[in-house]
């Protein structure tokens, strides 16, 4: 049988082998968690705390200011001991709440509201879901609350969760999607009922045998009418509106959400800690973290508290291996961004810490575009890589808009595939913050 | 075979000739009157539609200055010797052309600023910016050099050390330079400022301190030391100069702990001092 997928994309190497099949183990507790207020798309947060108060763990550090944007609360017990600028994993800085911790931990699981959802209405869950600071999991961390709130006049009909983890060396989904499965299946019905979808299909790549037999019977258990959808193994997969094309054959349209299709994506992550937020009234304040790559000594899936440092997190998983040149992302290699240092911070959006080293690194010498199409055949939204790419680098804004750069996934295809090996995406990204800059001074 | 080449001959010659006739006509008829004084003006401006007036290339200010609606120097690339010269096409007296110099106000070059990692994306600034770069201030010169590559008048070149250098006697004003940093370290200013703070960091003393020597580290010497209240000031850990008030003079700079405050440094170098201290000019492209 052929699988379902969407057209174009690549194939890298997935190198999920190194995780895979390794349980998820609770990472140690941090002496001291870094918690930035911005770790959402949207208003960063208000800090709720000062300087020297007492915090418990999961009391709320950061207030929401605006309808786009998600709390954030403490991971650990323990004291304030500064609010101050911050490296953050995506290359800027923000403003962070440095706790020390005094060793204590709650036990979530021994209380709480129930998961009764008949009784529950699509407001009250939707208020859960935004006190528990719930945010896209899978790294894109748009509020889910707000993603959860369809404007007035939309209907939506189906919710897909997203089980591709497409990106390679990420296996942090997959281990939730064996070991959780039921609290991925009863997440994906809270989300059905809040947004009064009929259908629900939870997309996994063909790469996952086990994953899809614990989903399976996790389904046929719990929520018989919810449907498994068996996809190609190919990147970008989990890319919200590949999904959709591959799950439903609708096509979103540029500058369009899902929800202008009917469709609500959801990550697997996601689901798991909706579960828990209703169950136990958890907030998000840990997550699973792949840390994998050749530059890591022991390659495992951790549960890790929210704010703690790359270098700890690491150091937990034998440290970085010696002499090489190491390359650390926040991320996988696709996606992921490269760290100036490991002081960082894990952060909601923080699915997986991937290290390369040595010949995994390639030297970023490239040569001129010789009009291949490589990258046009590759990009999964169709669009034309090595054009846009050039007027991002050469500032030619109004071209970047007039063909469609902004509608650019920032995949990477593109730049896997060239064979003259051209940061392509890289000038898109460029491309972007131009566009913005200078759309920022034309309207001054 | 002759009678081929005969047809093509007289055929191709025809054709010439038609055409010929045509455009001359067409060009006759279809003139367009431009004012004398635009084109006059248009000799006089440097032509290198660099964009520093303001308006859509030299033609653009040509048009507005005939029409009287720009002043005689509104010309910054030019400076005061166009200004008089347009003055005397367009008949009014001239104006003290104002000159604009660009300042890099970041010292922090290879010797001085920290690095920890290595990048090894493409080598623009606006490319290094979206990871940071490589030093370890969030705030400093990235050294990839955006901004000499911008420079249409030859006026910029990186140093030695890895920091951009604006050539005091060639730099027009334009702001091509300054518009191409992504981090907003290169500043327009007028020619009588000579005080400037050489520094963009805004953390904490210590953590300025630590990625780079020569960084702003808020300790207020040069705050005191400036003769008029309120013409230094430390605004996010940074001293920041009001040049409203701040009287240019270096008594601020003596103090400076870092030496990042300096007075008269930007006006030093030359294209001809720099040039002549070994360094090979390199051509754009």
């Amino acid at each position: 049988m052929k699988l379902k997928t969407f057209e174009r994309g690549v194939h890298p190497s997935y190198n999920k082998e190194l995780t895979a099949d390794k349980a998820v183990v609770r990472a140690g507790l941090p002496g001291r968690v870094i918690i930035p207020l911005s770790q959402h798309i949207g208003a960063p947060c208000e800090p709720v705390v000062k300087k020297g108060d007492e915090v418990s763990e999961g009391q709320k550090i950061g207030e929401a200011t605006s309808f786009v944007s998600a709390p954030v609360h403490s991971s650990i017990s323990g004291k304030v001991k500064d609010i101050v600028m911050h490296p953050h994993p995506s290359g800027a800085r923000a403003l962070a709440v440095v706790i020390e911790g005094d060793g204590e931990t709650r036990d979530w699981e021994s209380d709480g509201g129930g998961f009764d959802l008949d009784a529950l209405g699509p407001e009250e869950i939707r208020g859960l879901i935004r006190d528990a600071g719930i945010v896209g999991l899978g790294g894109a961390t748009f509020p889910t609350s707000v993603k959860l709130s369809p404007p007035k006049g939309s209907r939506i009909d189906s919710v897909i969760l997203n089980g591709c983890e497409c990106e390679p060396f990420l296996t942090a989904d997959h281990r939730i999607m064996v070991e959780e499965s039921e609290k991925v299946v009863l997440g994906l019905k809270a989300i059905m009922k809040t947004v009064g979808a009929g259908s629900g299909y939870i997309g996994i790549e063909d790469n996952k045998p086990d994953a899809i037999e614990a989903i399976k019977a996790a389904v046929s258990s719990l929520a018989p009418d919810i449907r498994i959808v068996l996809l190609e193994t190919k990147y970008p997969q989990g890319a919200e509106k590949m999904l959709i094309d591959a799950v439903l054959g609708r096509k979103v349209p540029v500058g369009k959400l899902p929800l202008d299709v009917g469709v609500v994506v959801n990550n697997i992550g996601t689901a798991a800690a909706i579960y828990e937020a209703i169950r136990y009234r958890k907030p998000v304040i840990e997550r699973v973290v792949t840390v994998s790559g050749n530059g890591v000594k022991e390659p495992k899936n951790l549960l890790v508290r929210i704010g703690t440092t790359f270098d700890e997190v690491i150091s937990q998983c034998g440290g970085l291996v010696d002499g090489m040149e190491k390359e650390v992302l926040s991320g996988g290699p696709m996606m992921g961004v490269a760290q100036k240092t490991l002081e960082v911070p894990v952060v909601k959006g923080t699915s997986g810490i991937t290290v390369l080293a040595g010949s995994e690194i390639k030297p970023a010498t490239h040569k001129p575009c010789i009009r291949c199409a490589s990258c046009v055949d590759a990009c999964p939204m169709g669009l034309m890589p090595y054009k846009i790419a050039d007027m991002g680098r050469l500032g030619m804004t109004d071209d970047f808009k007039s063909w469609s750069g902004l509608a650019c996934i920032e995949c990477g295809c593109c730049s896997f595939v060239c064979p003259a090996k051209r940061p392509l995406v890289q000038w898109i990204r460029v491309g972007k913050v131009r566009l913005r800059e200078a759309e920022r001074s034309s309207s001054k | 075979m002759e009678t081929g080449l005969v047809i093509s001959i007289v055929a191709m010659g025809g054709l010439g000739a038609f055409f010929a006739v045509f455009l001359t006509v067409a060009s006759q008829k279809l003139k367009v009157e431009e004012d004398p004084m635009v084109e006059k003006i248009m000799e006089a401006l440097p032509q290198t539609n660099c964009g520093a007036c303001g308006f859509a290339g030299c033609h653009a200010l040509a048009e507005k200055i005939a029409a009287g609606q720009a002043p005689v120097n509104g010309c910054p690339a030019g400076g005061q010797d166009v200004a008089d010269q347009l003055a005397r096409i367009v008949g009014v007296e001239s104006m003290k052309a104002k000159r604009l110099v660009a300042v890099v106000l970041c010292r922090g070059g290879n010797a001085e600023a920290k690095r920890s990692v290595v990048y090894k994306g493409d080598r623009t600034c606006a490319a290094a910016d979206l990871t940071g770069g490589e030093k370890d201030c969030a705030y400093s010169c990235l050294g990839y050099g955006d901004c000499v590559e911008a420079c249409n008048f030859e006026a910029m070149a990186m140093n030695e050390n890895g920091l951009p250098v604006v050539f005091f006697d060639k730099c027009v004003g334009c702001g091509a330079c300054a518009r191409a940093c992504p981090r907003d370290i290169i500043e327009m200013h007028t020619e009588d400022r000579r005080l400037f703070v050489y520094c963009r960091n805004r953390d904490k003393g210590p953590q300025a301190k630590k990625a780079c020597k020569v960084a702003c580290i808020a300790c207020r010497l040069c705050v005191k030391d400036c003769e008029v209240e309120g013409g230094i000031e430390i605004k996010d850990n940074l001293a920041t100069i009001n040049y409203e008030l701040c009287p240019q003079d270096d008594k601020p700079t003596r103090r400076c702990p870092t030496k990042c405050i300096l007075f008269g440094e930007n006006e030093r170098i030359t294209s001809a001092s720099f040039y002549a201290g070994g360094m090979q000019k390199v051509s754009g492209d």
